[in-house]
Order: structure tokens, then sequence, then C-alpha cells
């Protein structure tokens, strides 16, 4: 058995929280639950090595430690740094940490194509819900965004680069989920992009799962691109007896049609089991299945409630400002 | 006289062989540290001495030295950083190619202090000549028994390899540095862990400049405590500064840290005054990364006190009236250069160079190169100025190493001197091309579209 350590209390926007040491303030904001989570663009509990880059889940720390109250200078990436005890943090009760979100979505979307209305992750997509949360209504950028060509990434999965936020998330999942390193970061700045070894095709059983942890539509499942909306398919748990993986899924139908499969998401958007690119990519046929029920879908954002006629009540002032 | 105690013997013929630098007294200190000191004792007098890093930062040597951990069976590193890339810095490029033992001797010396049993120089990719001088003196080093194992029968072995960078000014960032030593892509760390605790392939791990391992040497052979009697304060002993820009004599200076700002541009000593009897515009003094100082707080301080070539000195007034001694890239302007290009210049800089990983860097300083651009090229708008205000003060502070920083500062300053130069190219964008391009302004100048 681990060892019974001591908890430390950490104070976020006014909430306390006992956790293990070596928590990071953003788990144990996750653990809070609701407000108080920053929103995470490259973090993912499952990838080592992943966050710290995206700056979104910047925050304030106006207390160090019981031991040293002295506040931080700088804002902190939360899910990077651990949580010492007695320390207190601001998240959205802090003017400079929404200030600097505002800037980190303003960066994130200057050379974002916002093609939406024509992207499959349109409706699930991480980086929508955060300009909706976090952004303004308009962009000050007024040069030629960046663009790229699309590129087959294998038999199933198709890169589009100029979508592509560099939170690579991508790139860890190759690295750690699968026995080739072939998926990387080429060129630096904002030049630099996800390639693959000279276009190799990345076929080995777990790649698919790079779909899932991509935050936008830069990854996406050549199966079902173009076939639906995501709001005009249903999400059903469903399960098979796999080899490889848990077998455990989302299917996502269209009338009594498989759309598409992917892994199951929390409510943080993060896939805790990986599913293998067989369920993934083979298994479209409903016999393939057993389909549990509806799966409910705990995301904030209007179009992914899969209710968007009925805007979520905290929301709501928003919508109506038009 | 200023005394040199770095580049003291830099003009002696053959100063760069074994043979010569020996009979100048060289690899003494190697010869007292492995004799007669302990690697507490070398550290002791570092500490002493008040070196301060020479790099940019100016964290105190000692301190950072004595921070390295120290588990049992771990090996740990030393890496010397010689990614000279901040534009207007040239003054390891010096040292190294005139008198490349001295940094050896330093390396032997600042090794043995740290318990490192193999350290690497890392040296920019473009100074290919430079590494290839390094490798002529570490086998020259390596044949006269001064590296290997056993040093003069001491029992300290130490191996020294030299490994070029590939083009990248963010390497120059220590954990970024440590990565592409490893051979993997040149991405800073996040931190902690810090590389005194896991660097070098996890191992305790001191980067220092290359300057700063130089320093070691007279530092031992004289002592701590002579050493700090130069200079004033906490900018002890002397300093490279690599001149450049409208003076009369670039190049590469040995200061003592004590010279007023004003006499090392206008004494014929150094700069010797502003080149064709121009007026004296602007200065930044460590390298491009530290703020522009206008005219008036060049040689004096917002309190009207003689500014000093030190550390304290010239960050005096902060932000708001100051700037920093930064790297020591020091550069001058005359009353005909303009801060909107050299803003647009710098900015193009770090946009180039800027890793990609973290988006406020990434994002942030290709926007503001175009906005600079725009301005420069006679496009601009007035709220472009607090565009880029807004922008810079978004990258700054919120990014994963210092390039954010370093991209911002030098935007804000010159918008906080300078902001009427701005101003007057968005009102008459057709003189300042004038006043920059001259007969090819009409060329290239566009008028804004609506
Ligand atoms: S392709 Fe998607 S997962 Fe990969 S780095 Fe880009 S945004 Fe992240
Ligand atoms: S989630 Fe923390 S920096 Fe991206």
């Amino acid at each position: 058995m681990a060892e019974q350590t001591e908890k430390i209390n950490v104070t976020i926007d006014g909430k306390t929280i006992a956790v293990d040491p070596g928590t990071t303030i953003l788990n144990a904001a996750r653990a809070i639950g609701g407000e108080v989570v920053p929103p995470a663009m490259c973090y993912y509990s499952s990838l080592k090595g992943s966050g710290g880059k995206c700056r979104t889940c910047l925050v304030e720390v106006n207390k160090g430690s019981e031991k040293d109250p002295r506040p931080m200078p700088k804002l902190v990436a939360s899910c990077s740094t651990p949580v010492m005890d007695g320390m207190e943090v601001k998240n959205k009760t802090s003017e400079r940490v929404n200030d600097a979100r505002h800037g980190v979505v303003e960066f994130l979307l200057i050379n974002h194509p916002l093609d939406c209305p024509i992207c499959d992750q349109a409706g699930e997509c991480h980086l929508q819900d955060l300009a909706f949360e976090h952004g303004l209504e308009k962009t000050r950028y007024e040069f030629k965004r960046r663009t790229f060509d699309k590129i087959d990434i294998g038999e199933y999965i198709k890169l589009h680069m100029t979508r592509c936020i560099l939170c690579y998330r991508c790139v860890y999942t190759a690295d750690q989920l699968t026995n080739q390193r072939d998926h990387g970061v080429m060129k630096r700045g904002d030049a630099a992009e996800i390639s693959t070894y000279i276009q190799n095709a990345l076929d080995n059983d777990f790649i698919g799962n790079v779909i899932d942890v991509c935050p936008v539509g830069a990854l996406t499942d050549k199966t079902f691109r173009f076939r639906s909306r995501v709001w005009y398919t249903k999400p059903m748990n469903a399960h098979r007896d796999c080899k490889k993986c848990s077998g455990k899924a989302v299917a996502w139908m269209i009338g009594d049609e498989i759309a598409r499969i992917t892994a199951r998401k929390d409510q943080f958007g993060e896939v805790k089991e990986f599913i293998c690119n067989e369920c993934r990519f083979d298994k479209k046929e409903k016999t393939d299945w057993t389909i549990e029920g509806p799966r409910h879908i705990d995301r904030h954002s209007v179009i992914s409630a899969n209710k968007y006629e009925e805007p979520i009540p905290e929301h709501t002032p928003l919508l109506n400002k038009t | 006289m200023a005394r040199k105690l770095l580049l003291e013997n830099a003009h002696i013929e053959g100063i760069h062989t074994y043979d010569v630098y020996r009979k100048n007294g060289g690899y003494r200190s190697v010869e007292k540290t492995l004799k007669t000191m302990s690697p507490e004792d070398v550290v002791e007098e570092v500490k002493k001495s008040g070196l301060r890093g020479r790099g940019g930062a100016g964290f105190p040597t000692g301190m950072k030295w004595s921070f390295i951990a120290k588990p049992d069976g771990v090996p740990r590193h030393l890496l010397c950083n010689a990614d000279e890339s901040e534009p207007g810095t040239f003054k390891d490029r010096y040292l190294m190619e005139k008198i490349p033992h001295l940094l050896i001797e330093g390396m032997i010396v600042s090794s043995f202090a740290l318990g490192a049993n193999h350290s690497y120089i890392y040296i920019r990719g473009e100074y290919m000549y430079v590494l290839h001088i390094l490798e002529k003196a570490i086998a020259e080093a390596y044949a006269n028994g001064w590296l290997g194992k056993n040093i003069m029968g001491s029992g300290f072995d130490l191996d020294l390899s030299v490994s070029p960078g590939a083009g990248a000014y963010i390497c120059g960032e220590e954990t970024a540095l440590i990565e592409s030593l490893e051979g993997k892509r040149g991405n800073p760390r996040m931190k902690p862990p810090f590389p005194a605790v896991k660097g070098l392939w996890q191992r305790p791990t001191v980067v220092n400049n290359v300057e700063t391992i130089a320093a070691v040497v007279p530092i031992v052979n004289e002592g701590g405590d002579a050493y700090a009697q130069i200079g004033i304060g906490r900018s002890t002993g002397t300093k490279l500064i690599s001149a450049g820009g409208n003076i009369n004599k670039p190049g590469v200076y040995e200061i003592e840290m004590n010279i007023s700002v004003e006499e090392f541009i206008y004494s014929d000593t150094y700069c010797g005054g502003i080149k064709n009897g121009k007026k004296l515009k602007a200065c930044v003094p460590g390298g491009s990364s530290v703020p522009i100082l206008p005219h008036y707080l060049v040689c004096k301080t917002a309190a009207g006190q003689d500014r000093l070539m030190t550390y304290e000195s010239l960050a005096d007034g902060g932000f708001a009236a100051g700037s920093m001694l930064g790297s020591g890239g020091f550069i001058v302007y005359d009353e005909d250069q303009c801060i909107v290009r050299n803003t647009w210049n710098f900015t193009r800089f770090y946009h180039h160079e800027s890793c990609g990983q973290c988006s406020p860097c990434r994002e942030g300083t290709g926007w503001m190169e175009k906005v600079l651009h725009r301005l420069e090229y006679g496009h601009g708008k007035m709220e472009d100025i607090d565009l880029l205000w807004d922008i810079q003060r978004k990258i700054e502070g919120n990014t994963i190493c210092p390039l954010g920083d370093a991209a911002a500062w030098p935007v804000a300053a010159a918008i906080r001197h300078f902001r009427e130069e701005f101003e007057w190219h968005v009102k008459e964008p057709k003189a300042c091309m004038e006043r920059n391009y001259g007969l090819v302004a009409e060329k290239i100048f566009e008028p804004a579209t609506a």
C-alpha cells in the first residue's frame, strides 16, 4: 500500500481543498470543480510532459505558502505548478488573470482560420469554447493568416495544420502510446508545424487517439470527415470485446447508423481509456457494438451540450446581448 | 590605466597556441587549484569575488554553483554557454578566438569546483571557425596533460567536448541549450525542476557564460577579495563590452566596472565618440533585449547622477527611466537613426527566433513585427501604437522562457521614450521614408490603401 501522506491545503478563488503534495494547481482546481477550474488547452493528464505551452491556464498566486507567504511575481501555468501548503490562488477573481487570458485567446485566434462553419470539430472544439468564454467579439488582427496544405497522415487521419494551436498533445500521444516516433514538430516560431517523418504513414494500433486529444480540428477522422455536424449525431456509450483495448467507446449515431467512434472523454474533455484503431475506424456496424444508452456530454459549450435549443442559464446573458 | 584581467594578453602574437599561452602564465590557476585547493575553496573564492553571470541575467555565480544538487553516485555537468546570439553582442567570440586556452583553463577550474568530470562547450553553429580554434586548443590541452585522466596527478579527471548548435537563438536559454545538447529540438523546459537539480540527462548541471567561466581564472590566481576590489558595489571585476553602432571605434573592450557611460562613449580609450561628429540619440546598453535609453538618460540617470557602466547604475530608474547591463552588447544610435525601424528590426529577430512552444511568444512576436513593419513603411495608424503596447504587455511575463520578455521590452521602451517618432511615422509617412531611405523612398513607399 502507498504510504499515507499528509494532505496540504490550497485555496483557489476562496475555496479551500486538501490535496496530496505534488498536485498541480490545475488538478486541485479540478478537484474543487466548477468556476474555479482554469481552461487548459495543452495539458492532458494522461500524457507525460504535456502542459505549460498554451498559457490559457495562467493563474495568480497571491500567497506562495504558509511558510513563505510572498506572492509569486508572475502569473504561473496552473497545469505545471505544484501547490504548496497554505497557497492562495486566484483564477477568475483576478483581473490580471482575466486580462492575460484574453491575450492568450487572442493570440491563439490570430492565425486560426475561424472556419468553424466547415470544420468537423465545431461543436466539440475546445478553442471554440475558450473563445466563447474568454475571447473578444472582434479581432484586432489585420494581416494574412498563416496557412498550410492539408496532409494525410496515414490512411485514416487528416492533418489540417492551419487550425493547429501547437499544443503538442498529439506529439506526446504518438510518442507515448505508439511504438514509433514518427510524429513531431518541425520548424520553429509561428512557422512550426506538426508533421510526420517525411510524411510516413502513421499506421500503428493506437495512433487514432491523436484525433481525440487534438483540442481543435487539426486532426480529424477521415472516415467521418464532412459526414455530419456533430450536434446532429447522438452520442451513445458502446462497448465491444477487443483484444487490443478496453473496447469502451462512444458511438455517434445518425438514426440507426454509426457515423463515428471516439474514445470516452471526461468532463474536462480528456480521454482516460484510449481505444485502438480497429474499434475506431473499422467497426462501424451497429452489430459490432453493444449499445449501452445515451452518453451525457458534460461540456459547457452551447452546441456540444446537445441541447442547443435551450441555452444553459449561465450563458443566457451573453446570448441575449445581440 | 584600466586593469585588464581577461584580455590582458590577447594581443600577444600566437597566444592562441598552447606554448605561448603557457609561457605567459597560462594554466597557473589549474596548478593552484589542483595542488592547494578543495572544490569548496574554489566556490568560496568565487563567492568572495562577487562575480555575476556575464551572459545577461547577472546572477551571482558563486551562489549558482552552491545550488547544484549533489546526490550520491550521480554525475554532474558544467556547460559553457557559447551560443552568443544576442544582437549587438560579440564579446565571447572575441575571447574564444583570441585566447581560447583561457576558456579551457576556466572550464577545468570550474569543473573541479562543481565536481564535474565531463564538461561541454555549447557553441553557436555560426561560430564554426571558432569551434575549430577551440578544438585545436582542447587537443593541445589534452596533449599537455591538462585534460583527461588524473590531471597533474591530482586524481581529478575531466573530459571537455565542444558541441555546435544549429542556428537557433533560443538555444542560448539554458534549458533549451540542454535539450539541444541532448540531441533534441531546442525547446526551453518548464521550470522547476531547475538545471541545478535536473539538467543534462536529468543530472545536476550548471550552465555558465563564456566570460563568466574565463573570469574564474583571475579570481583563482589573484584571489576573490582582490577581484572584488575592482568595480563599484555589487558590480565587481571587469566586464567585456562589445560596442557597436554609430561610434568611432567599434570593438570589444574590457572595462573595470566603475567608469561612467559618458567616458565609455566619448573617451578615446573606448568608443571614441559619435561618428561624423553627430549627436547621440539613443543607446541600447546591454544587447537587443534590454530597454533602449533616450539620449538624456544615457549619461545621466533620471535623478541627474552620472550613469556608470555597472549592473546597478544602468538599471537605475527601473524600466521607466533605466535599462540593463545585460550581455554587454552596447549599441549607440546617432541623430539620424530611426527608432521605429530599429524596433521593427529587433522584433523581426525575435519573431524569427521564437521556438513556437508557447502561444504568447509564437503569435505575439509575429504580430508585433507586422504592425511595426506597417508603421515603418508608411501604412501605420495611430491605433497601432497602442495596439503594440497592448501586445507586448500581454507577452511579457506570460511565457515559458525569457525570450518573450526579451521581445516585449524593446518594444515597450521604444514606445515609452520615442512615442513622438512613432506618431510622426503615422502623420508624415512620406517624410519618414525620405529620411530613412533617401532616394529609394519614392520606390518603396506605398500610401496606405483604405
Ligand atoms: S494537431 Fe491538434 S493535437 Fe497536434 S499540436 Fe496541433 S492542436 Fe495540438
Ligand atoms: S494547459 Fe497549462 S499551459 Fe496549456
